[in-house]
């Protein structure tokens, strides 16, 4: 840097420090989107500024933020993963089994836990098992992940004879309608989840090798990292995000739906890791920008829905968003 | 259709041919002319333009200037698709037909005949039927073409080409994943499109099939083509010459570099016997001493790096032979094994093998030394730090901090940020692979400098290089390897760019006569 700048000092600082500042706003684009959202709807959405809105919103948003980080890894590592909606309806139906049973009436506490534990292994093993065929038999994520897409709800319908379970369980269900210093509690998962996997991202050596793997797989691999253990790894975390999201929507029901649950979400995870800035070439793994993306998904659909347009509409409204965020990438990479 | 052929002028000309790619010239003034019913082939070091050479003549590339004549007529492609359709046919190395399609599919892709609209299979077989016979085949046209092997699917394109009326067929490397008993089934096969007054554009690198098939020889160099002439009468030795742009003569007895000659007392660290298996190694041998630099030549295609690749356990396990470090015999399956052995691999590709572009300097160059520098999973950073500063400093990595993206880097600093990677994990022996192509000169003459240095220090380095200069220049050692064999050793008081090009260009029993010995 010193070298280029004592050339010609002030061009070329002017220069880099314009360049700077370009990459600046680029990588802030989203979180410059969603302040603008959040203007919008101060100006025109009655009752935004209330804490009641507050609430609705973090509310809804921390299981897609939660599934949306998952996301994110699995997209850094150059796959996707189709299968998180499932999972999710496959851990929430797994716990109520698990917490109404005759056990659980006779211990509630190791119950309780015992539920919440063997729903999000089942769907960390799922998500093993979708690692495990992308980096053992090499076949393409979308497709090994369509397995359990599918197959996943199944097993959920299954357990329940595709009955909706409801329950009364007031502990279970502060998970999802409890609040901790006045913050609903999800959201505090929510950040805890965020904050640490973005931790463990940039200081371990599992972060810097899973970017390598979907940077260029090949070149890792020959200098000694891993691939096939990375892959399962992401595949694995990501399954049990969806999972913990998955118990979270449960918890907000106060039932367990194995038809509804996580319905979609893969689309809204994906949206979200993407506006957040996730590369699709691999390669680059935006923690903080998936829950950006995250509550910005959220916020579009609200403000339309809270300013009376169609639910319909607002698919399309993200559809728009993602081709942007598409759009925006292309641009960055071409530059 | 037109099928008088007329001998006296050329099918096809291309004449006075510029192309460039951002900015770094593959072509200048290229001219190729070729006969009716002529076999020519192009020959030339990698890099040298062939393949561009032949894409900007099937419209995979427009020239930037120059022109193109095909039957006297000023032609302008704008794919593959269309010369092919013209009558200039590509048979590329890996057979870009559709192997899950039948036969007859893939030879009437694009012209199928109709009837009432419909494709007439009937017909279609027949016709794809009647073209194989040509060539003396006779197969299932219902099987998908995959379940045939690379001979067959290579003679289905060139029924295929017939099929289109090709008047200029091209093959790039034919003849690289064939037997020698397939190879004879192409040859009759291209003598027999000759014969019907087809001209032959044929790229390959194996020297000694241009004598059995081919009729004249363009040769090209940095992206010129420097001469043409009949093969008739033209040695081995003369090719290898032009190809490296030197006169027959200069490769006098010139050992311009005493090398120390091999110490006994060195011991052994490497010891390779008779490795085969890669798909195209069959009897690789040799030993590499602790502390030198043994240097592997051959052409384009020999097997050098398939050798690298298989003792550091990449693509394919060993599958005959030993491999043997420090006298044990290892058998690495993942390049992990190895790199925990202290080996470390550079390998020819950077941009497919060596880089994670989104990633640092930094990044890149701690990737394989990263377990050691951490405990339980986490990065001591501070430690990652230093370890690139030093690296950086002392190979003089040019970048604007060690947080720079490293597809930002020059080549030269790329290969040097690799070369850093590899350093830092400490290796005994150091495998590198084309340390110093698509680089400038400049970081060319650091790097070559800084491998010597290497050994000086001890470092036991094993260098592939198509630079024969460099060789001579680094090495202590050669040994030629030629068709997945190991077929001569040259050791360092005869080594000479004469003495490898001889031992290239040679079989192994007259390279034994030049002095050089096995």
């Amino acid at each position: 840097m010193n070298n280029v700048a004592s050339n010609t000092p002030t061009q070329t600082t002017a220069l880099l420090k314009s360049d700077l500042l370009f990459n600046k706003l680029k990588q802030q684009g989203s979180l410059l989107a969603l302040i603008f959202l959040v203007a919008i709807n101060i100006i025109f959405t009655p009752h935004f500024l209330e804490i009641q809105t507050l609430y609705v919103n973090l509310t809804q948003v921390a299981t897609v933020a939660i599934v949306a980080i998952g996301m994110t890894l699995v997209i850094a590592s150059g796959g996707i993963d189709l299968s998180v909606g499932a999972l999710m309806a496959l851990a929430g139906t797994i716990a109520p089994l698990i917490f109404l049973s005759e056990f659980a009436a006779q211990s509630p506490i190791l119950g309780l836990s015992l539920a919440i534990f063997v729903a999000i292994f089942a769907a960390s093993i799922c998500g093993l098992f979708n690692g495990f065929l992308i980096s053992r038999y090499n076949i393409q994520p979308i497709i090994a992940t369509l397995i359990l897409f599918i197959s996943g709800r199944g097993i959920a319908q299954v357990l329940t004879n595709g009955e909706l379970q409801t329950f009364d369980h007031p502990a279970f269900e502060f998970i999802g309608t409890g609040r901790l210093f006045g913050v609903p509690f999800q959201a505090i998962i929510t950040i805890v989840i965020a904050l640490s996997i973005a931790w463990v991202l940039r200081r371990s050596i599992y972060g810097r090798f899973l970017l390598a793997v979907g940077g260029n797989e090949q070149a890792a691999k020959l200098a000694g990292v891993p691939t096939a253990k990375i892959k399962m790894i992401t595949y694995m975390l990501c399954g049990a995000l969806a999972g913990v999201a998955g118990i979270i929507t449960t918890a907000i029901n106060s039932a367990s739906d194995a038809n509804q649950t996580g319905q979609l979400m893969e689309l809204d995870a994906i949206a979200a890791a993407i506006v957040g800035g996730v590369l699709l070439t691999g390669g680059k793994a935006p923690i903080i920008g998936a829950l950006i993306g995250a509550c910005i998904i959220q916020l579009v659909g609200y403000t339309l829905l809270a300013n009376g347009v169609h639910d319909a509409v607002a698919m399309i409204a993200k559809a728009i968003i993602i081709i942007a965020a598409v759009y925006i990438q292309q641009v960055k990479g071409a530059k | 259709m037109n099928t008088v052929i007329n001998d006296t002028q050329p099918i096809l000309q291309m004449r006075g041919i510029n192309k460039t790619f951002s900015g770094v010239s593959a072509l200048s003034a290229a001219n190729i002319s070729i006969m009716p019913g002529e076999v020519h082939a192009i020959i030339g070091q990698n890099g040298a333009g062939k393949s561009t050479l032949i894409k900007v003549l099937n419209g995979a590339h427009k020239q930037d200037s120059g022109e193109i004549l095909f039957q006297s007529e000023q032609v302008d492609y704008q794919s593959p698709h269309e010369a092919q359709m013209a009558g200039i046919s590509t048979i590329f190395q890996e057979v870009n037909l559709i192997g899950y399609r039948s036969v007859t599919e893939n030879i009437c892709l694009g012209y199928e005949p109709t009837r009432f609209g419909f494709v007439d299979w009937k017909k279609a077989q027949a016709h794809s039927e009647a073209m194989l016979a040509r060539f003396g085949l006779t197969l299932d046209v219902n099987k998908p073409l995959q379940d045939y092997n690379i001979a067959i699917q290579q003679l289905v394109a060139i029924a295929r080409a017939v099929a289109l009326d090709a008047k200029v067929v091209i093959m790039d490397e034919p003849t690289s994943s064939l037997d020698d008993k397939e190879k004879e089934v192409l040859f009759r096969v291209i003598r027999e499109l000759r014969d019907t007054g087809v001209a032959i554009i044929y790229v390959s690198h194996h020297l000694d099939e241009l004598f059995q098939i081919c009729d004249s020889v363009t040769v090209m160099r940095d992206g010129r083509t420097v001469e043409r002439r009949d093969i008739k009468g033209m040695t081995k030795l003369q090719m290898v010459a032009a190809m490296l742009g030197r006169n027959e003569a200069d490769f006098s007895d010139e050992t311009n570099r005493s090398k120390t000659p091999l110490n006994s007392s060195q011991n052994v660290l490497l010891e390779v016997e008779h490795l085969a298996g890669a798909g195209i190694l069959s009897d690789v041998s040799f030993k590499l001493h602790r502390g030198e630099i043994l240097g592997l030549a051959g052409l384009l295609g020999a097997g050098r790096s398939e050798i690298a690749r298989a003792i550091f356990g990449l693509d394919q396990a060993v599958k005959q032979g030993k491999v043997k470090i420090a006298g044990k015999e290892v058998n690495y399956p993942q390049p992990i094994h190895a790199i925990n052995n202290k080996i470390g691999f550079c390998s020819e590709d950077r941009k497919e093998d060596g880089i994670i572009p989104q990633l640092s300097v930094r990044e890149n160059l701690t990737l394989a030394l990263l377990p050691k520098i951490s405990k339980n999973g986490f990065i001591n950073e501070q430690r990652e730090r230093e370890i690139v500063e030093q690296f950086m400093q002392s190979l003089g990595i040019k970048a604007s901090s060690m947080e720079q993206p490293i597809s930002q880097l020059s080549g030269g600093n790329q290969q040097k940020v690799l070369l850093a990677r590899w350093l830092a994990t400490d290796p005994s022996i150091l495998m590198l692979d084309e340390p110093t192509r698509g680089i400038d000169v400049g970081a060319k003459a650091e790097i070559q400098n800084l491998i010597k240095s290497l050994a000086k220090k001890g470092m036991t380095v094993l260098m592939i290089s198509s630079e024969f200069e460099e060789l001579v220049d680094g090495a202590d050692r050669v040994v030629v390897i030629q068709e997945g064999k190991s077929t001569c050793e040259i050791p360092g008081e005869l080594l000479s760019e004469n003495s490898i090009v001889q031992a290239v260009a040679h079989d192994s029993a007259s390279a034994k006569q030049t002095g050089v010995s096995i």
